[in-house]
């Protein structure tokens, strides 16, 4: 196993960087930080039209939730990747194949982050925002969204895990990601799959448990710093109670 | 100042406001009193608008609140409403929290916005909580705070649901303490309570609600020595003697 | 691109492989719930023990296997188990069908962590008040639990559960990665073979979505006609 790793480690986090394109690990953590950053508007928009009045928003918006939440992700990347040269003319790399999917299926899912995030703000504070004097779109500005989005970090960590994991997608359709890479070293060495597949499984697990305990942690930390407490003094020797409805 | 005029509310089958009549002077101080259900939060949530009605009308210095041109905005920020959970926002200082009008909507000035929220925090007494977040105070502090921060617009005219509900009871005075010095500058409230001490001694008048209905209107002398309607009799007899049968 | 040729879809060879690969889907997803339920109970019982060691090992579980792709879990169950056993079982499982068991082994494991957390999730939602009332009042612990905790934590439970089951469904696609023929893999070999990708990948589409919704509306449906009822 040591001798694997002494081997094949640049190999497995770059790919064949600088020699050819980059591969690896590299290429998962950059395609999953990319994919999200581009997402978070989109889920963002998605979000807020979910939670809107407006019907008109509110309905298109939750069918295509549905629809695209029902479908698996390798179908969406396959759709992507068979017909999107189609439409545009233009032949999509692997790379930007799995980017636009992965967008797409971010976006959707932050949308319902983000909507979670909103009602979880108590009603409470946008009557408080309303009853000063201020728009619905103030209201939602000042007030609601900064502390929706306060309580929304550790879900967004927790999509960031998600998204590295279905970046292992990539492989299916040929991207030099992680899992791709663990394939080619197997069929290099051949001899030791078990060994190989369980240092692809380390690697990830390394990567995403960090980042999911520090999901938790912001959690933790959200938890103390964050809403205000009713009603009860500091000290004070009544055990917590529900605050009244 | 405030003219109710056969206001009706229906929440589904419920009556909730049923022929409200009614007129509220400037620099009058109005408690509004009753038991659970009655539609005493919402008769005056109906005047800023955060409940709507279903028939009637209410003025507000003489012009209809759901007339055609009316920019509720402008309206509520005219009106200074103080909250029974007080919904200070947590991620805004307490300073922050009384300047975010004034800065949003008031047009103000960012030194002037500050230098007003300062008066209006050592108004209530917290002058030195002005860096504070709301989490670090207590149910009292946070309500004189939300308070000031009602008071940043200079509304002429102050509603109160049920302030001091929410509170342990050693916290109740220092809230109704600012709320009186409010009167002693001549600033028209109208009080949800059940805080009958305070409608005693500060209240010019007081309505007695019950099931949606305005049942007694009463100087608060008349009314808590000498109750007419048997429901309020009632009422007043359950608030000093619980365990009491009626006869 | 040619026009949608719908007759593809309803008989012939591609409409067989189609067919053959939406039963496969369904067989694989059906076994996998069966064996992940029970797995998942245990595993969330493991967490809630009274004692650490046992909460350790279903932390673990949890924290290992969901931190890694399904891809990995599946290229190790497949390529890299049997490497780990004695050849003449090695030979035996190849011959056999393997794909079948190393996805359905791989599947299992993979979703019973994430529906242990559900259930956990679901026992934790009740707050705790309502064991000490149900103990206060003279019942014992399975007592309470039976009649106070459970019947609250189920309620509670389904709705997460049902929408993990929807998760399970679409990651049967993922088998495809070591071959097995269920849908996505009998589509991409429709494509190679005729070119038409659009029909095979809208007969997906459909399939994977008539899924989806179906479980979806029981779970509303159950919600509707089980509400969770809070104070």
């Amino acid at each position: 196993m040591l001798e694997l790793i002494q081997t094949y480690w640049l190999y497995f986090l770059v790919g064949q960087y600088p020699d050819g394109p980059l591969g690896g690990v590299a290429v998962t953590v950059l395609l999953a930080a990319l994919a999200l950053m581009l997402a978070m508007p989109i889920g963002l928009l998605l979000g807020l039209a979910r939670t809107s009045t407006v019907a008109a928003l509110r309905r298109p918006v939750s069918a295509l939730v549905y629809l695209v939440r029902g479908i698996p992700l390798l179908l969406v990347v396959f759709w992507t990747y068979f017909f999107l040269p189609t439409v545009t003319g233009v032949k999509t790399g692997q790379f930007t194949t799995m980017l636009i999917a992965l967008v797409v299926f971010d976006g959707v899912y932050l949308a319902e982050i983000v909507r979670a995030g909103i009602q979880s703000v108590p009603r409470g504070q946008y009557e408080a925002a309303r009853a000063l004097g201020l728009d619905h779109r103030r209201a939602m500005a000042r007030v609601i969204l900064p502390q929706a989005l306060r309580s929304m970090l550790p879900s967004l960590v927790n999509q960031f895990v998600s998204t590295i994991k279905a970046t292992s997608l990539g492989y299916i359709i040929g991207l030099t990601e992680t899992s791709f890479i663990a394939t080619q070293i197997n069929s290099q060495v051949f001899t030791k799959p078990a060994q190989v597949y369980l240092l692809l499984s380390l690697t990830y697990f390394v990567l995403c448990f960090g980042l999911s305990r520090f999901a938790f942690m912001l959690e933790r930390r959200l938890a103390r710093r964050d809403l205000p407490r009713v009603a009860r003094s500091p000290g004070s020797p009544t055990a917590s109670t529900a605050p009244t409805a | 100042m405030i003219q109710f005029n056969n206001v009706n509310k229906w929440y589904g089958e419920y009556h909730a406001l049923a022929d409200i009549t009614e007129t509220i002077a400037k620099g009058e101080v109005v408690v509004v009193c009753g038991p659970s259900g009655s539609g005493k939060s919402t008769l005056i949530r109906t005047i800023n608008r955060l409940e709507d009605i279903a028939s009637g009308t209410i003025t507000l210095d003489g012009e209809d609140i759901h007339g055609r041109g009316v920019d509720v905005n402008r309206l509520r920020s005219r009106i200074g409403f103080v909250f029974q959970q007080f919904n200070l926002f947590p991620h805004l200082t307490v300073l922050d929290n009384c300047t975010l009008a004034p800065l949003a909507i008031g047009g103000a000035r960012p030194a002037q916005a500050h230098q007003k929220a300062m008066q209006l925090l050592d108004r209530v007494g917290l002058a030195h909580k002005a860096n504070a977040w709301p989490s670090e105070l207590s149910g009292g502090q946070q309500q004189r705070v939300a308070i000031a921060r009602a008071l940043a617009m200079e509304p002429p005219l102050m509603l109160f649901d049920e302030p001091t509900s929410a509170l342990d009871p050693e916290m109740v005075g220092e809230v109704l303490l600012v709320m009186r010095d409010l009167v002693r500058d001549g600033m028209t409230l109208v009080v949800v309570t059940h805080e009958m001490g305070f409608a005693r001694d500060v209240a010019h008048r007081v309505l007695f609600m019950d099931q949606g209905r305005i049942l007694e209107r009463a100087e608060p002398h008349e009314f808590f020595n000498h109750p007419q309607h048997p429901r309020a009799k009632q009422f007043l007899a359950d608030i000093r003697t619980p365990f009491a049968q009626a006869a | 691109m040619p026009g949608f040729d719908l007759a593809l879809l309803l008989h012939g060879q591609y409409h067989d492989w189609l067919v053959a690969g939406l039963l496969l889907s369904l067989k694989l997803g059906g076994v996998v719930i069966a064996c992940a339920l029970p797995l998942a109970i245990a595993i969330a019982l493991l967490r809630l023990a009274p004692y650490r060691a046992l909460r350790a090992v279903g932390f673990a579980y949890v924290e290992v296997i969901r931190n890694i792709p399904l891809i990995a879990h599946l290229l190790f169950w497949y390529f890299g188990a049997p490497e780990l056993l004695p050849d003449k079982i090695k030979e035996r499982l190849y011959a056999g069908n393997y794909e079948f068991v190393a996805a359905a082994i791989g599947l299992t494991l993979y979703a019973a962590a994430f529906m242990a957390e559900n259930i956990r999730s679901g026992i934790r939602a009740i707050p705790t008040v309502q064991f000490e009332a149900g103990r206060a009042l003279g019942l014992s612990f399975m007592a309470t639990m039976r009649r106070v905790v459970l019947p609250q934590a189920l309620r509670v439970t389904v709705p997460p559960l049902l929408s993990q089951t929807v998760i399970l469904w679409n990651d049967t696609s993922i088998a495809t990665v070591i071959g097995l023929g269920e849908m996505m893999y009998q589509a991409a070999r429709v494509e190679s073979a005729s070119f038409r990708s659009t029909e095979a990948f809208v007969f997906v589409t459909v399939s994977y979505l008539a899924g989806s919704l179906a479980l979806t509306a029981l779970a509303a449906w159950i919600h509707r006609r089980w509400p969770v009822r809070t104070l």
